[in-house]
């Protein structure tokens, strides 16, 4: 496993170097990884680099970018909107020369086309926004203060907004909240692994058994 | 009437607090939940309602959600079973 950065396009012009965890070794099946989003994201790091470890027994090379604003990323999180994420994925593909993708539940809303996609467990957009919302209000109301969804909402739409430790801007709100995941894609569902999906752990955790599942339901259609 | 909200609630619970098979069998009404146990903070308990309404077919409104309901399994249970009984 390397990680390594690579050369991502900004919003605005220009670039910046993004972080990636890469298995590279010259081979002809090349895997881009796009990451589950959020609080998800951090649950589901080390299932997702012990799938890649699996992949990479297979003859798969694959790689695991940073979203901009997100991880090891430099950006600022703020200013990011959902199509600078697919730009960066987009991006990413072309610099690694990935033949196929893979998104990890809010990660299959970023997956780039013409990409042959899977999309493994693919989240709502606004069910994720939804959840963030009902954690923010939950935290508000043992804090003894009254929060609402909807004025919530409304507060993001105006000035953007601080969800589970993720500041996000007014233009990401609008436009992410109504996303779902592109057509085509070969979908993995979260029952064919064997388990429950590690992202509604409390606390994150780890699965052979179901790390072994994803991948050989990776592998197979690649081969 | 069967009633199987107690044990999809136990199953939830299971995944989501990460307990082993059976672990959640010795729940009682009075065990603690948000509060009590470290790790239900507010992003799990989010999730935790997320999959409640997902698995038992319900809605939850935000101004249902009482310190109560969250405090313990029982309160939980109860919650629970009277959104399926008025789904």
């Amino acid at each position: 496993m390397t990680p390594l950065t690579w050369t991502c396009p900004l919003p605005g012009g220009g670039s910046a170097e993004e972080y990636a965890l890469t298995f590279d070794r010259g081979r002809s099946l090349r895997l881009l990884i796009v990451p589950a989003l959020f609080d998800e994201a951090n649950r589901l790091r080390r299932f997702t680099v012990e799938v890649m470890r699996r992949l990479d027994g297979a003859g798969i090379d694959c790689f695991l970018p940073d979203l901009p604003g997100t991880n090891e990323s430099l950006q600022p999180l703020e200013i990011q909107e959902p199509q600078d994420w697919r730009d960066a994925m987009a991006a990413a593909a072309r610099r690694f020369e990935a033949t196929h993708v893979l998104g990890l539940r809010g990660g299959c809303l970023l997956t780039p086309k013409p990409l042959p996609a899977l999309h493994y467990a693919p989240a709502k957009a606004s069910a994720i926004l939804r959840q963030m919302l009902r954690a923010r209000t939950l935290a508000a109301r043992e804090a003894g203060r009254e929060e609402t969804r909807e004025s919530l909402m409304e507060l993001a739409l105006a000035q953007g907004i601080e969800l589970a430790g993720y500041r996000l801007g007014p233009e990401f709100i609008r436009l992410f909240d109504g996303m779902a995941p592109p057509s085509g894609a070969l979908t993995i569902a979260q029952d064919t692994l064997g388990g429950s999906g590690l992202w509604l752990r409390a606390e994150p955790g780890e699965s052979a058994v179901q790390a072994d599942a994803l991948a050989a339901a990776i592998i197979v259609p690649l081969s | 009437m069967s009633d199987d909200t107690d044990l999809l609630l136990r199953k939830i619970l299971t995944d989501v607090l990460g307990l082993k098979a059976g672990q959640a069998d010795d729940f009682t009404e009075d065990t603690g939940l948000f509060g009590h146990l470290p790790e239900l903070d507010s992003m799990a308990v989010a999730g935790l309602l997320t999959e409640l309404e997902d698995r038992l077919d319900i809605v939850i409104d935000d101004d249902e959600i009482d310190g109560e309901m969250l405090e313990s399994y029982g309160g939980l249970l109860a919650f629970a079973r009277a959104k399926r009984e008025e789904a």
